[in-house]
């Protein structure tokens, strides 16, 4: 499974576009930078590779990894390391919304499967595939850690909770709709209290 | 070691008393205790990730990592304890759960860590049902072959590549069961001692791309040898079966190589079968044409007699050989054996002007490094890593000459030995404690005048490069043979420019000992002997060409650039007719009447060591006296230098002829530079 998680493989790839960091973004990356002594540049690569891979269109090419390295004088091949570690860093183009449908028992015990059929029904696209308009990208993935609130999603940055089918529905229109959908529970909850 | 940095602990029950500052592992080995290990290795930084090492110590709850774990007063540590072996048995068990166990096909096979200690901690059978895992192979260039399923993540190479090597090229990426070892985007690995990686490797994931498939260690005969393309020495081992050379490693040395040889002399060992000269050739009517021997040398005395004829040694010539061509050349006048044939300054009789005057384990203690005329990283790799240490202590490295691709930033500060005086590298002088010069063959192969050596001296006292306990001000030449040769004054009475300043006109016949110049135009009057083995420029030109052999072919001695004699030892027979150039010359002298009472090597050796006792004195620095040169002015010509190598895989005779040097050319130099700076 995890294979085929775009933030798991180690094979990067060219995006053939130039990559150059936006003003607002030479501008955080000051602020970041001067966070951490002169000499230890290089811890900022984390922050950085977010940054990158945000104006990228949700994922890290060999572009970004240069343009990182350059930034943060350090070899490329670090850079490369630390963005093939860690699952956030997406190695390969993904739609505009990455969709990773948690599947670990707890979801799974509340009807993640239902969850998913209906997450690839309405955005058009099996799991591990990005749809034809580069909207969505659905993966499943195991436990996020919001187990008291499954089933749930991560869309990009932020969590879906206390799903059903029809909510789940209701988010995934109103992001074709250009809507701002609600985070967190669904059903109202705050955090994960007692339903 | 003072009282105070002294601790006690116990090891197996047995007290002692160790530094404070050392592992675990380290005090285990003190006492003899063998602690099985993969990614701890002593030069380099400590990982702790292969986990083999474990062992107990009293009151810690679980086995701890002997590589990591600093000593502490009172620790009383356990190696060969039921629960010790269980858990390294564990671990080991875990390390082949995904190593393919290809054992019969795998070069590293009889070589292996992981083979060997699979002996005492291995099981006899797998547990393991589920699927393997399986890794695409890594381009690492034409040196390094990857079979990266056999890896076990040590990242023993990539902490190579990063710390010794200095070319942060190798990395891990990915993490648990997809963790893989590469280079960046798979790009050949730019590094002159890139070949090391394949000795580190505990596996067999890195191994030798020409030594596949060719031999079992076992079947190899071991030759102890040293490096003769650069003068650093290095120690090297020859392993050969029968009448070939199969693969060249290094041994530890710590006082020169540590456990490093270049990619040099690890792969060029083909080139040494690659247009050999096998018997002698006359040149009749124009061509080259094959004689015997009783022929060669018949010519050759109807040549020599009552002629003037002048010798230049090569830069692969051993001091036997050497002696043996002074001896033969005394009957003929004096000034007639030059081997500095690349004009390279030097004061008479002052040795400290010829050689690398602080001893190699210095140089990363220096905090100021001057480098001028000389490329380290293709002219002494070795070197330049010892460079590349000072480097990470926090030495200031200033460059003179040519902007060069080294793996460490210099300050560059102009092209001419006059910007010693520039105003910048005065200030960081001012400052530095251990400040340190490298003057390379680029710039001593163009000083017309010795006022700019002794200016050199001056300028060394006065800025505390030499004082009374050191001398750092090195002499960096790439030629095997230079040293050895100038101890035993094999050179014209000129310091500056000697080849330039022979006049040609006062021989008749050059003797060349394996030196390419011959093919230059000066010498078109001249009727050229060349003795070599190898059929390059200079035998192509010369009138006369005779097979000697090469220096795993016989014995022989390499004075290193520190004026450290080691002996090189035959490890097989010369190829055709090849014969060594002591007997040639004693054949010739013999026909010619002349004095040479010198009847078998141990005849050489013996008057040798008489003469010059400590150049057989192998593995000890010869004797320098302290010179005192001084100097009025402080003025440096001003010359740009040329650099002697500007091709590190093709900078002589037998690597121009290896077809693996030929590969790194076209897959390492030619790369774009854009790529190359991964």
């Amino acid at each position: 499974m995890s294979g085929n998680h775009p933030g798991l493989s180690n094979n990067f790839i060219r995006s053939g576009e130039k990559f150059e960091w936006s003003k607002e973004n030479l501008k955080e990356i000051k602020k970041i930078i001067s966070k951490y002594p002169k000499e230890r540049k290089q811890s900022a690569v984390m922050p950085l590779l977010y940054l990158a891979q945000e104006q990228n269109k949700n994922w890290v090419s060999i572009e970004c990894i240069e343009a990182i390295a350059e930034t943060l004088q350090m070899p490329k091949i670090r850079v490369t390391e630390v963005a093939s570690f860690y699952s956030m860093y997406n190695s390969q183009p993904v739609g505009k919304n990455l969709i990773q449908v948690c599947r670990t028992s707890p979801c799974w015990l509340r009807g993640s499967d239902k969850i998913t059929d209906t997450i690839c029904k309405e955005t058009k696209c099996a799991i591990n595939e990005t749809s034809e308009d580069s909207l969505f990208t659905v993966v499943e993935v195991e436990c996020l850690g919001a187990c008291s609130n499954g089933p749930m999603i991560q869309i990009n940055n932020d969590f879906y909770e206390d799903l059903d089918q029809e909510s789940t529905k209701q988010i995934i229109e109103n992001i074709k709709n250009n809507i701002p959908n609600k985070i967190g529970s669904q059903k109202g909850r705050k955090s994960s209290e007692n339903a | 070691m003072s009282e105070e940095s002294l601790i006690n602990i116990k090891i197996n029950n047995k007290e002692i008393q160790v530094d404070k500052n050392l592992t675990v592992m380290q005090a285990c080995e003190i006492v003899g205790e063998e602690i099985p290990r993969f990614c701890y290795h002593d030069k380099l930084s400590i990982a702790g990730n292969c986990r083999m090492c474990l062992v107990e110590i009293e009151k810690a709850p679980k086995l701890v990592s002997s590589c990591t774990m600093p000593l502490m007063d009172g620790m009383s540590i356990i190696t060969n304890s039921d629960k010790v072996n269980a858990g390294r048995k564990g671990v080991m068990e875990f390390l082949l759960i995904n190593h393919p166990l290809d054992c019969p096909i795998c070069d590293q096979g009889g070589e292996c860590d992981l083979q060997d200690q699979a002996m005492y901690y291995g099981f006899d059978r797998s547990r393991y049902q589920e699927n393997k895992r399986a890794v695409d192979n890594k381009n690492m260039g034409p040196l390094v072959n990857t079979i990266m399923t056999r890896c076990i993540h040590c990242t023993r190479c990539v902490r190579f590549a990063t710390e010794v090597a200095g070319v942060p090229e190798l990395g891990m990426l990915g993490r648990g069961e997809n963790a893989e070892i590469t280079t960046y985007l798979e790009q050949s690995i730019t590094s002159e001692l890139s070949g090391n990686v394949i000795d580190l490797c505990p596996v067999g994931a890195l191994t030798s791309k020409p030594y596949q498939f060719k031999a079992r260690p076992w079947e190899l005969k071991r030759t102890d040898s040293i490096d003769i393309f650069d003068a650093v020495g290095s120690n090297i081992r020859i392993d050969s079966r029968a009448q070939e050379i199969l693969r060249v490693t290094p041994r530890a040395n710590d006082l020169i190589n540590e456990e490093w040889i270049t990619d040099k002399v690890r792969f060029n060992y083909d080139g040494y079968y690659q247009q050999r000269i096998d018997q002698p050739y006359i040149r009749k009517n124009g061509t080259l044409e094959p004689v015997s021997w009783s022929d060669a040398i018949k010519s050759l005395k109807q040549k020599l007699k009552q002629s003037k004829p002048l010798s230049l040694i090569g830069d692969q010539v051993d001091v036997e050989t050497g002696y043996a061509i002074k001896k033969f050349m005394k009957n003929f006048g004096d000034n007639n054996v030059e081997c500095r044939t690349d004009n390279q300054a030097i004061l008479q009789n002052n040795v400290e002007s010829i050689r690398f005057n602080t001893p190699l384990t210095e140089i990363e203690n220096a905090d100021l490094i001057i480098i001028g005329g000389t490329n380290p990283r293709i002219e002494a790799p070795i070197i330049n890593h010892k460079i590349f240490k000072a480097y990470n202590n926090f030495a200031e490295i200033f460059n003179i000459g040519e902007n060069l691709e080294l793996n460490y930033p210099t300050h560059q500060l102009g092209e001419d030995l006059s910007n010693l005086n520039s105003e910048n590298l005065q200030k960081a002088l001012k400052k530095s404690k251990t400040p340190l010069m490298i003057i390379g063959s680029g710039f001593l192969s163009h000083i017309q005048d010795v006022k700019t050596l002794k200016a050199l001296f001056e300028f060394s006292y006065k800025n505390k490069i030499i004082t009374e306990e050191k001398n750092n001000l090195n002499f960096l030449t790439p030629h095997a043979s230079r040293i050895g040769n100038l101890l035993l004054e094999n050179t014209t009475s000129n310091d500056c420019q000697p080849l330039n300043s022979i006049n040609k006109k006062d021989f008749d016949i050059v003797l060349s000992f394996g030196s390419e110049v011959i093919a230059n135009s000066e010498y078109e009057n001249l009727f050229k002997i060349y003795l070599g083995h190898h059929g390059d420029e200079g035998a192509m030109k010369a009138d006369i060409v005779l097979p000697t052999p090469l220096y795993t072919e016989k014995y022989g001695t390499f004075v290193n650039i520190e004026g450290r004699p080691q002996e090189a030892k035959k490890c097989h027979n010369p190829i055709g007719q090849a014969k060594e150039e002591w007997s040639i010359l004693k054949e010739l002298s013999n026909q010619l009447s002349l004095p040479y009472e010198i009847e078998s090597f141990e005849d050489l050796r013996k008057e040798l060591s008489k003469n010059y006792p400590e150049l057989l004195f192998w593995n000890n620095v010869i004797s320098v006296q302290k010179s005192n040169e001084t100097s009025e002015n402080n003025q440096f010509e001003c010359c740009k230098p040329t650099y002697p190598i500007s091709n590190f895989y093709m900078a002589d005779v037998i690597s121009k002829n290896s077809i693996t040097m030929a590969k790194c050319v076209e897959e390492i130099l030619s790369k774009p530079l854009l790529e190359k700076s991964a």
